[in-house]
């Protein structure tokens, strides 16, 4: 019947039904085989491409600290990823509508460093870093099919929001340094702060090779040494073996499970990168916001309101990050716990200041009482928070119960 | 028509063993076939009909000089830009087409690829020339990625010519701040069209695939374009994410990457082994459903 037939299905039909019908399925044979394929490349490709630890000249934790201490890395451009895992409620995008609303007074910039880099506090961000010389340095936060980027210049600081077309635009000599310092991005950020508080009550150690952005890299090991009490479980640090850089940081909490902070560079290199990557001019168009304009507003105020809230995250330890006026710090190394007057009563600091906001972070927290009296406890997986009804506020890396034992010592 | 010069054209070659050159016509005349239904047309119309719709709705916000949306940053991507440089209205238009308006186009050239001949009693027809099944299967393939491509190309001319009747062109920002000379912007922007283009590879396989299942075209096109929504629905629900990676249209929006600077590939080289693999699954899958199926009409 089908003389131009070139497959033979039709012919062999009448000739052996059952030869036919074997034949057609097995035709599905190669579909299948196409996912098995993509299935083992998806599953092995990783492990493969793990070459294992490599081999480099043992080193003393000491000699390892300074090599980073002495790490000068001028040029050097990279992608970070960055995963911060603080147990916060899940709220969506309430959070950080909270956070950028108690920032900006309704009509800030979204291009301001202020209101953009909180947002780093929760989820997973990929980073763009680059950098050459003390004058310039470019960071890009990479979202969907938007980017902001900040960039440093000379004596320009730039922000640039993609997503709503707006700029910022600052002056470096007090801005490129208290930005950089502000919130803590790179590995090599929180390296820095996690090696400041190393002391008497820390044990370091190194802890093997890794391979990190396809470099040889040591992996520094800094632990509490009395675990009793602290939040913070292990602090990890890959630093790369040839310049001394962190090239990635880990940081695990006492219950276990997934790291707090794990901020790493998945690629890196220190070649100088182009000029061109620190040109910024604003597109025709674009809303600029002056510093100035933002300060006249008084905003420059408001501003410290919101870091303090981040503040112990940047520090690490509570006694780095709120060592401020009317701070008070009791215990020492990890156990230590930061102790200040909110200055209101009723248990609920008053700087949300949103009406019902108050209500709504109360019904976030534990109620506790003891000896001090009544209070509300704020947990994260890293950092607790205890607030007293009359308004004392005892923060740090420790435990619920020593946060209660040290409020009930204060008394 | 052209059915009927398909099963004439070729008298006189061997039978089983097609000469390369006959398939060219068969590819040709499928092409014609499809770019002339009046379905196809106006397909190719509502898309066009986007970046105008788009264009004139920013030029008139903005005519006072406000910024877009209120400078709230809402919309889809690029949407603010398009003030700056007309060019961007050639991203935001794709943007905001990819996720529906092309796909479903896509859907309903693929899904009626088998089916709408088998639906009309064509197919047999056609299978009585000496090309064979896997070949007629290919060149169905090839002309509907061949759709992928025009389809997106109408949107991006489209968007390049209202583009440069409303807004100012000239060198352009990237989304990371650099800035790039109109030329490079141009190139861009004709890279995009076909990582856009190739974006709609994996569905247009999954479409084949449908459409070799069934002898109606309505359905096999209805099942396309459901199958797009639900999957795009999927997409956004949270819970799923473990899933959502191996989704055809999950990486879809990653061609804005091509406009940062320096380019950041890994989510292009996701979506583009994406595509390979489904457009490797549905297709084999494809061939072995028509290549065993009889058929009836």
């Amino acid at each position: 019947m089908a003389p131009y037939e070139s497959d033979d299905t039709r012919g062999a039909e009448e000739v052996d039904d059952l030869h036919s019908v074997r034949r057609k399925a097995a035709r599905y044979v190669v579909p299948v085989a196409v996912v098995g394929v993509a299935a083992a490349t998806i599953g092995l490709v990783p492990a493969l491409a793990d070459s294992g630890d490599p081999d480099l000249p043992k080193i003393t934790a000491q000699q390892l600290i300074e090599k980073i201490a002495k790490s000068d890395v001028q040029q050097l451009s990279g992608t970070a990823k960055i995963t911060t895992d603080l147990g916060l409620p899940n709220l969506g995008g309430l959070e950080s509508g909270l956070i950028s609303g108690a920032t900006k007074g309704g009509d800030g910039s979204s291009a301001d460093p202020s209101t953009k880099l909180p947002e780093l506090a929760s989820g997973t961000h990929t980073l763009r870093v680059a950098a050459d010389g003390p004058d310039r340095q470019k960071v890009s936060l990479i979202e969907s099919a938007a980017e902001y980027s900040l960039i440093h210049n000379g004596k320009d600081v730039w922000g640039y929001d993609s997503k709503s077309n707006e700029v910022y635009h600052g002056t470096a000599d007090q801005n490129g340094k208290k930005h950089r310092d502000e919130v803590p991005a790179t590995p090599k950020d929180f390296a820095d702060q996690a090696l400041k508080s190393v002391d008497d009550t820390t044990s370091v150690t190194v802890d093997g090779t890794a391979q990190v952005a396809g470099r040889d890299a040591y992996r520094l090991v800094i632990k509490p040494k009395h675990a009793s009490g602290t939040t913070v479980g292990v602090i990890s640090i890959a630093v790369d073996a040839k310049t001394g850089m962190p090239l990635k940081f880990t940081l695990t909490p006492a219950s276990g499970g997934a790291a707090v902070v794990d901020a790493g560079f998945t690629q890196v290199s220190f070649a100088k990168p182009a000029a061109s990557t620190f040109d910024f001019t604003p597109p025709k168009g674009a809303k600029v916001t002056e510093e100035k304009d933002a300060k006249a507003r008084g905003r420059s105020g408001e501003r410290g309101a919101p870091h303090k809230k981040f503040a112990p995250q940047r520090g690490l330890t509570p006694q780095k990050g709120l060592a401020k006026e009317g701070t008070k710090v009791l215990g020492k190394g990890w156990n230590s716990i930061a102790v200040f007057d909110s200055g209101t009563k009723g248990g609920i600091p008053s700087s949300s200041g949103k009406g019902d906001l108050g209500g709504f972070l109360g019904s976030l927290g534990d109620h506790v009482s003891g000896k001090f009296g009544k209070g509300t406890v704020f947990s994260t997986r890293l950092i607790n928070a205890l607030i007293t009804d009359d308004g004392k506020v005892y923060v740090g890396t420790v435990t619920k119960d020593a946060l209660v034992k040290a409020a009930n010592a204060g008394q | 028509m052209s059915r009927a010069e398909a099963a004439t054209g070729p008298a006189g070659i061997d039978v089983g063993s097609a000469s390369p050159l006959w398939t060219l016509g068969l590819l040709r005349s499928e092409l014609v076939t499809t770019f002339r239904r009046w379905r196809t047309l106006a397909l190719l119309g509502v898309l066009a009909a986007v970046p105008i719709l788009v264009g004139v709705a920013v030029r008139i916000e903005t005519r006072d000089g406000s910024s877009v949306g209120g400078g709230g940053g809402g919309g889809p991507a690029f949407i603010t830009q398009i003030t700056n440089n007309g060019l961007f209205l050639v991203f935001t238009a794709l943007a905001a087409t990819l996720p529906f308006f092309l796909p479903m186009a896509v859907g309903v050239v693929a899904g009626d690829a088998i089916a709408g001949e088998a639906n009309a009693g064509t197919l047999r027809y056609l299978l009585v020339a000496p090309a064979g099944r896997t070949r007629l299967l290919l060149t169905k393939y090839a002309t509907t990625m061949a759709f992928c491509l025009v389809a997106t190309l109408v949107v991006a001319v489209s968007a390049l010519t209202v583009g440069a009747l409303l807004f100012p062109l000239g060198d352009l920002t990237t989304i990371s701040g650099t800035q790039i000379s109109f030329a490079e912007g141009l190139g861009r922007a004709l890279l995009i069209a076909l990582v856009v283009a190739a974006s709609l590879i994996g569905l247009a396989a999954l479409g084949l695939f449908v459409s070799t299942l069934t002898n109606s075209g309505i359905a096999a096109m209805a099942t396309t374009v459901g199958l797009l929504i639900t999957v795009q629905i999927l997409d956004q629900i949270p819970q799923l994410h473990a899933i959502q990676p191996y989704f055809f249209s999950h990486y879809w929006l990653s061609f804005a990457d091509l406009m940062r600077e320096p380019v950041y590939w890994d989510g292009l080289v996701k979506n583009l082994e994406l595509q390979a693999l489904y457009a490797a699954v549905f297709g084999s899958a494809a061939w072995a459903r028509f290549t065993a199926k009889d058929i009836t009409a």
